[in-house]
């Protein structure tokens, strides 16, 4: 277990290839802000997200209210604000359930050749759902709340994690280095650590990085049939659909919530991306 | 066309070709200044070490590098046609049409999802303008040309059909549906058996001299060198280091890397009167000299064997039939010995290997390793045999976990058996180093930071580690460039003497296996069909199929080409058979004391 500690590389050059890859570098500011804007909700949005004003309903973007207000004449920007607390929780609760998930599964029924068939089929079986579908059906069997959404999206996705592990451990299992590692007698466990999870790092971090995306959309498309998180607090996914009514006359109702999903998800794939490569030894650059 | 041969100009002449590829820091030349000619009739080899540039030398003639990233310069006449000036239209319908190519992997250059005679006729539609009707007649013509055995019925096969040898010569057969004036060889044979090899050798000599062609081939194999080429262009790292009439390179060697090239290729029929291995000749790189190796010293005659197997069976079950991979196969190894199995792919030596380890279940037989037998050892019995034994794969750049530091892959096997703390442990993966001719400094590098011969010497070193009593090499030295595969071999050998190592070295290489050897079993077909002490099998060999092995070694020596035998042309026999089949028990013949051959039934 100890020599684990050997494997990572040092902190100051991982800094340092950080900072020279300038998309990463992008892709990690947008998140730390977007993060921070949604932690720090109560002080950074000029209005609570729920505060009505019929009067001022449907504004479009000016300096007292910097993204319009919507149909009730709630501002926007807090609520969009509020909103990426939710939404963002969703996603990565739903990324962390469903890696988790979809790690295991996969690596044993790749290196496990008894295991194959049953899990392999399983797998099979979720994927031949619709997503949503099957969310809809997790979210009524365990009751709607914040907790199920994220755990069905979290099952529902672990499918797609789950069938590229698979492969990718099917490859690595017939490398000579691996068995080089069963030749010396190491542990399974330890063969299943260190030799292969640690070369499936890459295609889980892109996997992730997807789900990640498309949690977010489900989120909403969960909100808007009526069995997503309840409704008294505003997501991004909850607000485009709402908006949609007015999409015509009132453009911006959609367009800043759209607008947070994409800074997000695209930071999000950014920083995924230049993760893949920072943890690559072989992407290391020689000074 | 086919009456060219007294014309003074060359089909093929390359002059001062100068190849860059754009990378961060600008343009980086990797060949520069080549000038070849290739005559009709003629075949101009380009002999090289993996990385000298041989074949970039032969995309940028055909103009196949990637035109953003890549820059040639020079001039490229083909029959006073400069290629560089040529449009992309016109270079379309010199490929494949005045110039024929054939390239190194037989499994991948045929598109599974068409029949045989549907590509061959492509190419005859596409540049020759030949109904599909008229192509068939001619792709059968074809297809007899290349000797391939019932062309007609075999037409309409798809490629896994056949075997690798019969697809190389179905790719020849393409490269030769336009008549070319010119064909390209980049590294035809290499991925072949011997024997193959040998066959496809024969057929290009026989097929140039008919059609009167130039050939350009190129190979890192000094002995195909020998075997084929006229004239010999040496390459070292982009540059051409020589170039003559292959036997005066042979003969005279002017230039000190050809010498060293030369020096260090495994030969057949060396040994003299040692009857231990013997290292591999020492090269000074700065005169190119050769100093033959010594011979090992003696091993101490020990009454038990380190491992010993018997009536060892792999068999794998397939939808249509059962593999039989390994039948019937005993032996001993003793300590400080080196046994060597040798025979072609698929004649089941690396099955051996595995299943010995145990990284494959034997079907049946004992394996008694250390007295103890293993072959229905259990989890904790197993990890116990795996500190006694160890294996070496062939390729060095699959063989290492590219996410570890080689440090931490050496020491990893000592603390997975808790044999020594993690300071302890430093201090012997620096020793291991260091035994295996690295600086021991060079621990916290990662594996993609090393060459293919260093990356070799850590894998041995990581076998190492946990002191193993005998260590399988399966093609541990057959992925290298010569000289290496020379320095490693001496490796292994001294790592031998010192710690009274035994090998089993697995190999299709015969020269480095009578080098290596104390003892060898040639194994064909899942069975081994001779086995015995090393000079028995070189000098008296029984077997004729011990015999078709090692006469189809190619000689590095043109002087004494067509002084052997016509190779056979025949397929090998598949080990795949219906599940019903038993088969026959094989009896042995003692030839002379320890030399024994399979007494065949038939």
């Amino acid at each position: 277990m100890n020599t684990m500690a050997a494997v990572s590389m040092p902190f100051a050059s991982g800094l340092r290839r950080l900072l020279g890859n300038r998309a990463m570098l992008c892709g990690a500011i947008i998140l730390v802000i977007v993060v921070l804007a949604a932690i720090l909700a109560p002080w950074v949005a000029p209005y609570a997200p729920n505060k009505l004003s019929i009067v001022n309903k449907l504004k479009p973007p000016s300096m007292i209210n910097l993204f319009g207000t919507d149909e009730f004449g709630r501002d926007i920007f807090s609520r969009a604000i509020f909103a990426g607390r939710i939404s963002l929780l969703v996603s990565l609760g739903v990324v962390a359930i469903s890696t988790v998930l979809g790690v295991i599964l996969g690596v044993a029924a790749g290196y496990f050749r008894s295991l194959d068939a049953p899990i392999s089929r399983l797998l099979d079986a979720m994927m031949s759902f619709p997503d949503i579908l099957l969310a809809i059906a997790l979210v009524a069997a365990l009751g709607p709340s914040l907790t199920t959404v994220i755990l069905a999206l979290g099952i529902t996705y672990a499918p797609r994690l789950g069938r590229i592990v698979r492969g990718s451990t099917l490859v690595l299992r017939e490398l000579p280095y691996i068995e080089a590692a069963v030749a010396m007698g190491l542990p399974t466990w330890r063969i299943l650590t260190r030799h292969v999870l640690l070369n499936l790092a890459s295609p889980i971090l892109v996997q992730s990085t997807f789900v990640f995306a498309s949690a977010m959309l489900a989120e909403a498309s969960l909100s808007f049939l009526g069995v997503g998180v309840s409704t008294d607090m505003p997501t991004w996914g909850t607000m485009l659909a709402s908006g949609r009514e007015y999409m015509n006359n009132a453009p911006w109702l959609m367009v800043f919530p759209g607008l947070a999903i994409v800074f997000s998800v695209l930071s999000l794939q950014l920083l995924g991306d230049g993760l893949r490569d920072l943890v690559d030894p072989r992407l290391a650059k020689e000074s | 066309m086919t009456d060219t041969a007294t014309t003074s100009r060359p089909v093929l002449s390359v002059e001062n070709l100068t190849t860059s590829f754009k990378t961060k820091d600008g343009w980086n030349a990797v060949i520069r200044n080549i000038s070849l000619h290739v005559h009709a009739g003629e075949t101009v080899a380009i002999v090289g070490e993996s990385g000298s540039g041989k074949s970039v030398t032969a995309l940028s003639t055909m103009r196949l590098l990637p035109a953003g990233r890549s820059r040639t310069e020079g001039r490229i006449l083909l029959d006073g046609k400069d290629l560089l000036a040529a449009t992309e239209a016109e270079m379309r319908s010199v490929r494949g049409g005045s110039v024929g190519m054939i390239f190194q992997e037989p499994m991948t250059s045929l598109n599974p999802v068409f029949t045989i005679g549907n590509q061959i006729a492509e190419a005859l539609v596409l540049h020759r303008s030949l109904s599909w009707k008229e192509a068939e007649a001619e792709t059968v013509r074809l297809m007899e040309r290349v000797r391939i055995p019932a062309a007609k019925a075999r037409l309409h096969e798809y490629p896994h059909k056949f075997s690798g040898g019969m697809r190389q010569r179905v790719v020849i057969a393409m490269a030769l549906a336009c008549r070319p004036k010119l064909l390209i060889a980049d590294e035809p044979t290499t991925a072949l058996d011997v024997t193959i090899q040998a066959e496809i050798l024969h057929l290009l000599r026989e097929l140039q001299r008919e059609e009167n062609m130039g050939v350009l081939f190129i190979t890192h194999d000094m002995g195909v060198v020998a075997e084929i080429a006229d004239r010999t262009v040496v390459m070292f790292r982009g540059d051409m280091i020589e170039t003559g009439p292959t036997g005066q390179i042979f003969a005279s060697p002017e230039a000190i890397y050809t010498k060293s090239l030369l020096a260090s290729i495994p030969r057949l029929g060396t040994m003299g009167a040692a009857s231990a291995p013997k290292r591999f000749p020492e090269v000074d790189a700065s005169t190119g000299n050769a100093v033959d190796g010594r011979e090992m010293s003696p091993v101490a005659q020990t009454a038990s064997p380190i491992l010993k197997v018997a009536n060892l069976s792999v068999r794998f079950d397939l939808p249509h039939g059962r593999v039989h991979a390994v039948e019937d196969v005993s032996f001993d190894l003793h300590p400080g010995e080196t046994l060597s199995l040798v025979g072609e792919s698929g004649c089941g030596k690396s099955t051996t290997g595995r299943a010995i380890i145990r990284l494959i279940s034997p079907t049946a037989g004992t394996i008694v390793i250390g007295g103890q037998d293993v072959t229905k050892a259990g989890t904790r019995e197993l990890r116990t045999m795996r500190r006694m034994s160890q294996i070496i794969f062939q390729d060095p750049f699959a063989s290492l976990n590219p996410r570890i530091t080689v440090g931490s892959a050496i020491a990893e096997p000592i603390l997975a058996h808790g044999l020594m703390g993690r300071r302890d442990a430093k201090t012997w993966v620096a020793e291991l180093l260091e035994q295996v001719g690295l600086p021991a400094k060079m621990a916290d590098r990662h594996p993609h930071e090393f060459s293919g011969g260093q990356r070799q010497r850590i894998s041995i070193a990581r076998a190492l580690a946990l002191n193993p009593k005998f260590i399988i090499a399966d093609e541990a030295v057959s992925a290298l460039d010569v000289t290496i595969k020379a320095q490693v071999s001496n490796l292994l050998l001294d790592l031998q003497e010192k710690h009274g190592l035994a090998y089993l070295f697995i190999s299709h290489d015969m020269a480095v296996v009578e080098r290596m050897s104390h003892r060898v079993a040639v194994m064909f077909l899942g069975e081994i069909v001779e086995i015995g002490p090393r000079a028995a099998i070189f000098d008296n060999p029984q077997h004729s199929y011990t015999r078709r092995l090692i006469s189809a070694v190619p000689v590095p020596d043109p002087v004494r080409r067509g002084l052997r035998p016509e190779p056979l042309t025949e397929e090998i026999k598949s080990p795949v058979r219906p599940f019903e089949y038993v088969p026959p028990k094989r009896s042995y013949r003692e030839v002379s004391p320890g030399h024994f051959v399979q007494v065949t039934t038939s």
